[in-house]
């Protein structure tokens, strides 16, 4: 009989999950025992603080790189410490937004439109318990892109999807929608987790072991029936691209963007495609490395039809919300397309995308939760005619960003678009290419059409007007900018540091 | 050697011009005076780096100073640098002097405009630009001052847009600029592609390994961009126009300086012509072309500005000419730019001072007998006359002499063509200038009782008085002991053979002065024995008709170019809507169309959303499937 073995636990390298997981179980004592006046403040210092923490304590471990913490099923190494800080960075942008409660339902529990919610609402109840899901979620998405077997990954994935279900359903305003759209992403996600836990299970069957290393000396030594490697891949493709959002599984996505509270909206689409993209990212350049062939062909038809879809479908929209979902959904395939290269430029530029991107997209959310009129959000884009002309600064910045989502120079979204499609075009994925830069041009021109209507039509009188936004909504705001800018001008520091980090152990 | 101070000639009027736009009506009471003042210490650091040079011995005259790198691009690399040498001296001070005292005079001239600080702070920039132009130490620097003056002119032009003609005529001057200005940019890409440089002394460097075929192309597109700028035969019909802006802009753009950038250009690539036989002669050719050309035009002309104009396109005909003669030219050709900035430049701010007595009557058949009303102007204008139609010992007979002696020395038929043309210029001068001189200040006076003739104030007389001066003596103390040809000659390296003398100097003075007094005596017929009729004859021949209609320069454009090219533009606007619009309007349908139609598979139930799903995921298989098979 075997001997127990103690798991040799390296704590300072998991340190950024255990804090953040630590954080989250103090936020939930804190949202039983204290009392609810002083529950706001205490809640977001204590979101912060671990946020924080945890970033700092990535930056500790910057140059770390081992295989062996947690007994070999968490990898750390480059791609690993960019991502989670890419993640912590954005997290801390996006509780800066959700911090302003007024976007936040007093009780959750509360059937839409019953006495118990009138009542919520009359006492000025401020829902706390977003934050320990909050933090819940970065941990899952902490541990989703390290993770280094199918186990820890679908347990990551799980800790990532549940709070984000419930987060959905938290909106104030449109009580309806935001719980249709929690249960439609919890219905469609779990579908999506069967997928990808049978996809886990046929690559067992196929290697015998759970770990992307063994599967990657699997396939190198091709001892099993293809077959069940072939199915597995794709069934697991199926989790991750509904994560992603890709077509055709990305149906859920511009419903949950749009009936979510904007700021889950702006933290879920910008972090999760990090953790996304960083799973997919570990799971193709080291488990599938030598199934190349078999897996090009298929994310190339997914990436090409995702781009298209998203640019085109979102021309016909009218909801701002919706329209910057489907904006995500191409962006996803472009992202797509760093995967495709399956080379060392094309791994800096996926990592470099992601956090430029992430960054843009909780700015363009964070001031979608600043045009307001007396009933809340306005995301109807006709009503957005003329904020140009009365709020300049904003609509600006907002402009900048929509810019930097159509990929125009001087904007970090240029550099990404160049990288990461450069990157593609050297490892000989040409069509994926072509059809990227056409999109984009698609894509410009609802990005432009927004920015048009902005500071070309006149302004509509109907009581929308631009919100003097809170101090942290201002800092995510201006940071988002900032950087979206900086990094259009001056890339070069960041992506030497991401291509002399960022490498994958094995 | 290199001096830091020639940053300063072009900045000084820079600043100034800046200041004044960005101050603004804060400016109005101080702007004209300011904008003078650096105008003037422009001119004071001009002289300044003229008494270095003059410190100097030859070889060591020319400074340069690299002020950053502009374009490094590959192979093309272009510094800005200037570069002051012999040549292009006598331009700073031609520019900054008579510019100052054009300044000086406009002070006055233009006290009762409300946008006095305006004009001012485009006189400035143009001084700014037209510096820039000779200083450039390549052909893309030059470039950007040409551009610049090129602005500068059409903004001067339409100082008074308020008037549409004036408006028109702005545009006709840019128009016909852009012509030119596409020569200019042609040949820097020719020189680019066939030398690899495009900076003078890298191009004077590399010209003897170039076939005679491209430095003929860069030849004759550097001659394209003189004769807009210069106003040249064919580009040479903006300029009687022009004369819309106020008169100070007439005198300074498009008498002394900016019209004259073209001779400039030519003298300056002399080792472009040099080594390019067929385009130095097409280059003569067109001078000699343009120097009837405008003295046919002149004799018609009642409106004295334009006559005058006539006078200045015609008379840069010589210049061109002499530019076009090659080694032994270049020189009278400068000589004959600077003598004709003084005398020009004075003659202009003359017929200012005249309007300004005359309510801005243009009219010549409504001047007359005003010498006794404005001795002054009279004075100045006269000894201005005497030096353009070139009577010893004033300025213009140096010049015009030494060009058309060099013509006839050319020798053959060439040197009989080219020096007959000018000969009978200098005749046909004689005769229009004369006939301005008479119409305006001797015989009855024709004016109205209203109008009452005055002499121009102190400001005005007193730069008019000291361009005279130049008129008189300039001609003297550039030929005294040879002395601009020995400055000018390490620049344009004067052909050290001594040339065939077909005819002697004094030989070819005499030919001239007879030519003069035939002019003279033609025109006191007409127009002093006999009285001038207040409204201009109808009944006359059709060559005055057609020379009254500036030679039909006009009609031919407007033929030729004008109806031709708007038909052109018309059909390409339909063609535009139709082809162009019309697919790319297609596409968009086509885009947004299909957006909507796969916007309803977002029904919004789950139920659906999850069959896509499972759809894909099937889908995902199938193709892996296909791909292994």
């Amino acid at each position: 009989m075997d001997t127990f073995v103690a798991p040799a636990l390296s704590y300072s390298l998991l340190s950024p999950i255990l804090i953040v997981l630590g954080g989250a179980v103090l936020a939930v004592l804190v949202e039983a025992f204290v009392s609810r006046l002083i529950r706001p403040v205490a809640q977001l210092s204590i979101t912060l603080g671990t946020l924080v923490l945890s970033l700092a304590q990535v930056f500790r471990i910057r140059h770390a790189s081992s295989l062996t913490a947690a007994m070999g099923s968490v990898a750390i190494d480059g791609p690993a410490i960019l991502l989670q800080g890419s993640i912590l960075v954005i997290a801390i942008l996006g509780v800066f937004l959700i911090a302003d409660q007024e976007h936040f339902t007093g009780l959750a529990a509360a059937i839409p439109g019953s006495s118990e919610e009138r009542e919520a609402v009359k006492s000025g109840e401020k829902v706390t318990e977003v934050y320990p899901l909050t933090l819940f979620a970065v941990a899952g998405m902490l541990l989703f892109p390290i993770a280094n077997d199918l186990i820890t990954l679908f347990v990551a994935l799980e800790v990532l999807s549940l709070p984000l279900y419930l987060m959905a359903g938290l909106s104030r305003h449109r009580r309806l929608l935001s719980q249709e759209a929690a249960l439609k992403y919890f219905l469609l996600g779990a579908f999506s987790s069967a997928f990808f836990l049978f996809g886990a299970a046929f690559l067992y069957g196929y290697s015998g072991s759970v770990s992307l290393a063994g599967i990657h000396d699997a396939i190198e030594s091709s001892p099993g029936n293809i077959v069940l490697l072939l199915i597995g891949m794709s069934f697991l493709s199926v989790g991750l691209l509904f994560k992603v959002s890709a077509v055709p599984f990305h149906a859920w996505t511009p419903d949950v963007y749009q009936g979510a509270p904007t700021p889950v909206t702006a933290f879920m689409a910008a972090a999760t495609k990090v953790a996304g993209f960083g799973a997919m990212l570990r799971i193709f350049y080291t488990a599938f490395e030598n199934s190349y062939w078999d897996w090009r062909p298929l994310l190339t038809v997914i990436a090409i039809i995702t781009m298209l879809f998203g640019a085109i479908v979102a021309i016909a929209q009218r909801d701002i919300k919706r329209m910057l979902a489907y904006s995500s959904i191409a962006h996803a395939g472009f992202l797509i397309t760093g995967i495709l290269a399956l080379n060392k430029s094309g791994l800096d530029a996926t990592i470099f995308y992601l956090f430029a991107y992430g960054i843009a997209t909780i700015g363009a959310f964070g001031i979608v939760t600043l045009v307001r009129d007396s009933s809340g959000e306005v995301t109807d884009l006709n009503r957005w005619a003329g904020l140009g002309k009365r709020s300049p600064f904003i609509a600006t910045v907002f402009a900048t960003l929509l810019l930097a989502f159509a990929g125009i120079p001087l904007t970090s979204g240029f550099i990404g678009k160049f990288t990461i499609f450069s990157a593609a075009f050297e490892s000989g994925n040409k069509a994926v290419v072509v059809v990227g830069v056409l999109s984009s041009a698609i894509a410009a021109y609802f990005y432009i059409r927004v920015i048009v209507l902005m500071f070309f039509s006149d302004p509509v009188e109907d009581g929308t007007s631009v919100v003097i936004p809170s101090f942290l909504t201002r800092v995510t705001v201006i940071a988002s900018f900032a950087v979206t800018i900086f990094l259009g001008v001056f890339p070069t520091p960041l992506l030497n540091f991401i291509s002399s980090t960022a490498t994958f152990l094995r | 050697m290199t001096s830091n101070l020639l940053v300063y000639l072009i900045a000084l009027p820079l600043f100034g011009s800046a200041i004044l736009m960005l101050a603004g009506r804060r400016s109005d009471k101080w702007g004209h005076l300011f904008a003078t003042a650096l105008s003037a210490s422009s001119f004071g650091v001009g002289l300044y780096l003229f008494s270095q040079m003059l410190s100097r011995s030859g070889g060591n005259r020319a400074v340069t100073q690299n002020l950053f790198s502009w374009i490094s691009v590959g192979t093309f690399q272009v510094n800005a640098g200037l570069m002051l040498d012999q040549l292009s001296i006598c331009f700073v001070l031609l520019i900054t002097g008579v510019g100052t005292l054009i300044h000086i005079y406009s002070i006055a001239y233009m006290s009762h405009d409300l946008d006095r600080r305006r004009f001012f702070s485009y006189l400035n920039f143009f001084i700014a630009a037209m510096l820039l132009l000779v200083l450039g130490d390549s052909y893309l620097n030059l470039y950007v001052g040409w551009e610049g003056v090129g602005l500068a002119s059409y903004l001067l032009i339409g100082f008074w847009n308020q008037k549409p003609t004036y408006a028109t005529a702005a545009k006709k001057a840019f128009v016909a600029n852009r012509v030119g200005d596409l020569g200019l940019s042609l040949a820097i890409m020719i020189s680019f592609a066939t030398l690899g440089t495009v900076s003078f002394a890298g191009v004077k460097a590399h010209a003897g390994q170039a076939s005679t075929a491209s430095l003929t192309a860069i030849g004759i597109m550097l001659l394209v961009a003189a004769t807009g700028k210069s106003a040249q035969f064919p580009l040479q019909a903006w300029l009687g126009d022009a004369m819309a802006g106020p008169t100070p802009v007439s005198a300074l753009i498009h008498a002394a300086t900016m019209v004259t950038a073209g001779v400039y250009l030519i003298v300056r690539s002399n080792f472009i012509f040099d080594a390019a036989p067929t385009a130095q002669l097409l280059v003569a050719i067109i001078g000699a072309i343009t120097l009837l050309f405008g003295a046919v035009i002149g004799m018609a002309k009642d409106d004295i500005k334009k006559a005058l104009a006539a006078s200045t396109m015609s008379q840069i005909g010589y210049m061109i000419l002499g530019a076009g003669l090659g080694p032994v030219g270049y020189a009278f050709a400068i000589m004959h730019l600077l003598t004709h900035g003084f005398f020009k430049a004075g003659m202009f701010l003359g017929a200012g001072s005249v309007m300004h007595g005359m309510d801005d009557e243009v009219n010549m058949r409504r001047y007359g007998g005003l010498r006794k009303f404005m001795p002054i102007t009279f004075a100045t204008f006269g000894l201005g006359y005497l030096a353009i139609i070139g009577v010893p010992p004033f300025a213009g007979f140096y010049s015009k002499d030494k060009i058309i002696e060099v013509a006839f020395n050319m020798g053959g038929i060439k040197g009989v063509t080219l020096g007959g043309a000018a000969m009978l210029g200098a005749a046909i001068t004689a005769f229009y200038m004369t006939r301005v001189v008479v119409m305006t200040f001797a015989g009855n006076k024709r004016w109205d009782e209203k109008a009452h003739p005055h002499e121009s104030p102190a400001m005005m007389w007193i730069p008019m008085v000291l361009l005279a001066v130049g008129s008189v003596a300039s001609g003297f103390i550039f030929t005294h002991g040879n002395s601009l040809v020995n400055w000018l000659a390490p620049v344009v390296a004067p052909n050290p053979e001594h040339h065939s003398e077909m005819l002697k100097p004094a030989v070819v003075s005499i030919m001239a002065l007879v030519a003069v007094l035939i002019g003279i005596g033609i025109a006191i017929m007409k127009y002093l024995r006999k009285d001038v009729p207040v409204v201009a004859p109808e009944n006359v021949s059709i060559f005055t008709k057609i020379a009254r209609r500036d030679l039909l320069q006009d009609d031919f454009n407007e033929a030729v170019f004008m109806r031709p090219g708007q038909k052109l533009t018309q059909g390409l606007v339909v063609a535009d809507k139709a082809l162009i619009d019309g697919a790319v309007r297609g596409v968009a349908r086509m885009t947004v169309g299909t957006g909507s139609t796969l916007r309803n598979t977002q029904t919004g139930f789950v139920r659906s959303y999850a069959m896509w799903i499972l759809l894909g995921a099937i889908g995902l298989i199938a193709a892996i499937w296909v791909v292994t098979l």
